[in-house]
């Protein structure tokens, strides 16, 4: 083939575009986040005028007077996602444990298989079965237990509705366990094994193996990945909406109906009658969005920066 | 340094530890087991013919099924995937072939926030800017807000896979005299398909199961599909109406659609386990 015959076929242009092309999708993704954010500003902006920084402290949610603050749904967000990494996060170490270390390895494959299978079902199956099979099962056998021997704790004092913050975050515990077992599981498989290899040889048993070799190399790891289940907690919509009750009402009890930040938009945006309404629902948007943002944007800024060797 | 200790007391804490890990795997499990069974043996009752063909009744009334929510779902998805895999393959190549100077870090390190984004705002975000604008609920602003989702998964595991094929490769073919963009198209892309296609069906399987970005883009339908700028049937915010009525036979149908979700998912899931097991290979 001629030279010439050959910038016939692969014009100059084409090498142009092409790498114009993949450029410009890779920007598409920032655009996209600076127009979200735009517009979710742009329409919060009725709110935030009305309501300015008290909107974040205020705990009235009223559409009939427009009284509209974030407050309860900012604390509902904090504390069912708190509750459900409480619950989620030694469960999920144990299971990472399990899977790496105790398992007959003929049976590791099916077991990680099954576990990132499970990682995979839709939010909206677990928020099922928190409403039909849990909540009732809490309901009639958990919570009254749990009142009459640890009523004295606030709490755990109130009626056992099973609708509510309590089964909200048992729910998201259960969502979020598979995926931050399988993360932590692929960092603790990091681990070389000559390093546990020669832990074990000095005589160290399996849990000083863990703890003192595999968890330290993979500390960065590890957090990052609870950071990651943090972040899937807070922006969780589904699993929450089902069984918290949507009640704009802040409770000391965990047993008495909250809200969320997402579980307010799901239940309210289509019936936001006026533009302050929805403007005040837009900004709760706004808010979710920062919040997740930080949350994940600290946790990948960390896993970049934080050096790769850590001393002990 | 470790403190010595009598043995008896690290094999103590050994078993203790091995124990509560074995105990949290349990939890784990059954809890889990538990979904699915329940799911699987609450939704399999009202599974049938009519189930996947009729249109949904008002509640009281025997029959009916759930086929215009599949066929929306499905609409959805399709459009959902013709927007977001092309742009998230073309924005992955760039990551991998062009991306390693500061302004692909940014986009890296963004996209991976974005993966994490909650959904619902992204459902805000396509109501501000297509629902209101074009004057109501549509079937394309779903698909458009899956988009926006999908985008930033397919970007990624394109970037991955892309980065598996050594440079070698891309050097010979380089060497022959092919420009950068036939190398990629040709070379690069084929030896990363099976990578690629399993990317894809990931991300097109994370997106069949989302509800909250559809609460307010698609709405939902108790009549088929009429056309992209209409509201559509879909099988999640189905799932979400009929749960939350107080209507048994309502109820009953939203755990027939959570199964046929639920199994949906898997099988996607499981298929594109199948391909990464054959590229092993």
């Amino acid at each position: 083939m001629s030279e010439d015959s050959r910038s016939k076929r692969h014009p100059p242009w084409v090498e142009a575009l092409f790498k114009g092309l993949t450029k410009g999708a890779g920007s598409m993704i920032l655009v996209l986040l600076a127009v979200m954010m735009v517009v979710l500003f742009y329409d919060a902006w009725p709110s935030i005028k009305q309501f300015k920084l008290g909107f974040l402290v205020s705990t009235s949610w009223n559409p009939v007077t427009h009284q509209f603050g974030a407050l309860t749904t900012i604390i509902g967000t904090l504390v069912s996602t708190a509750l459900a990494m409480l619950l989620a996060v030694p469960l999920a170490g144990g299971v990472a444990l399990f899977l790496t270390e105790l398992s007959p390895v003929v049976l590791r494959p099916i077991f990680s298989t099954a576990i990132e299978l499970l990682a995979a079902i839709p939010s909206i199956i677990y928020g099922m079965w928190g409403l039909f099979t849990l909540a009732p099962l809490l309901a009639d056998h958990v919570q009254p237990w749990m009142t009459e021997h640890l009523g004295f704790i606030p709490l755990f004092q109130g009626p056992p509705m099973g609708i509510g913050m309590f089964t909200a975050g048992i729910v998201l515990a259960i969502m979020i366990l598979p995926f931050m077992a399988s993360v932590i599981r692929d960092v603790f498989l990091m681990t070389p094994q000559v390093l546990k290899e020669s832990a074990y040889g000095l005589g160290a048993t399996t849990w000083e193996v863990v703890w003192q070799v595999v968890f330290p190399y993979g500390r960065r790891g590890v957090v990052v990945g609870l950071f990651l289940g943090l972040g899937r907690a807070m922006g969780e919509t589904m699993a929450v909406t089902f069984v918290i009750g949507n009640a704009h009402e802040l409770s000391w009890s965990l047993f008495n109906p909250a809200n969320t930040i997402a579980s307010t938009l799901a239940n309210e945006f289509t019936e936001a009658s006026d533009r302050l309404y929805l403007s005040a629902l837009v900004e709760l948007g706004l808010v979710l969005f920062l919040i997740t943002f930080i949350v994940l944007g600290l946790a990948e800024w960390w896993l970049k920066h934080s050096a790769p060797r850590e001393k002990r | 340094m470790m403190r010595p200790r009598s043995v008896r007391i690290r094999r103590s804490i050994n078993v203790l530890a091995l124990v509560c890990s074995l105990v949290a795997a349990l939890i784990g499990l059954v809890f889990l087991i538990w979904i699915l069974a329940e799911v699987i043996v609450k939704g399999a009752s009202c599974i049938n013919w009519d189930f996947f063909t009729q249109l949904p009744v008002p509640p009281g009334e025997e029959g009916g099924g759930l086929a215009n929510a599949m066929l929306g779902t499905v609409i959805i998805t399709v459009v959902a995937t013709l927007l977001g895999v092309p742009l998230g393959i073309l924005a992955g190549t760039y990551l991998s072939e062009f991306g390693r100077n500061r302004f692909g870090d940014t986009i890296r390190f963004l996209s991976n926030i974005f993966v994490s984004a909650p959904s619902i705002v992204i459902g805000v975000f396509v109501y501000a800017i297509l629902v209101v604008p074009l004057g109501g609920f549509s079937g394309l602003a779903g698909g458009v807000s899956l988009a926006i989702i999908m985008l930033p998964v397919v970007t990624r595991t394109t970037e991955e896979m892309l980065r598996l094929v050594p440079n070698s490769v891309r050097e010979a073919a380089l060497a022959l005299g092919a420009p950068y963009w036939h190398v990629v198209w040709q070379v690069v892309y084929r030896s990363a398909r099976a990578g690629m296609l399993t990317g894809i069906i990931l991300a097109i399987a994370r997106v069949s199961g989302e509800t909250a970005p559809l609460l307010f883009t698609a709405l939902n339908s108790p009549y088929w599909p009429e056309g992209l700028m209409e509201p559509m049937a879909n099988l999640t915010v189905t799932i979400f109406n009929y749960a939350m009525s107080p209507y048994d036979d309502w109820q009953v149908k939203a755990w027939g659609a959570s199964l046929l979700i639920m199994l949906a998912v898997l099988a996607m899931n499981i298929i594109a386990r199948v391909f990464v097991h054959r590229m092993g290979k």
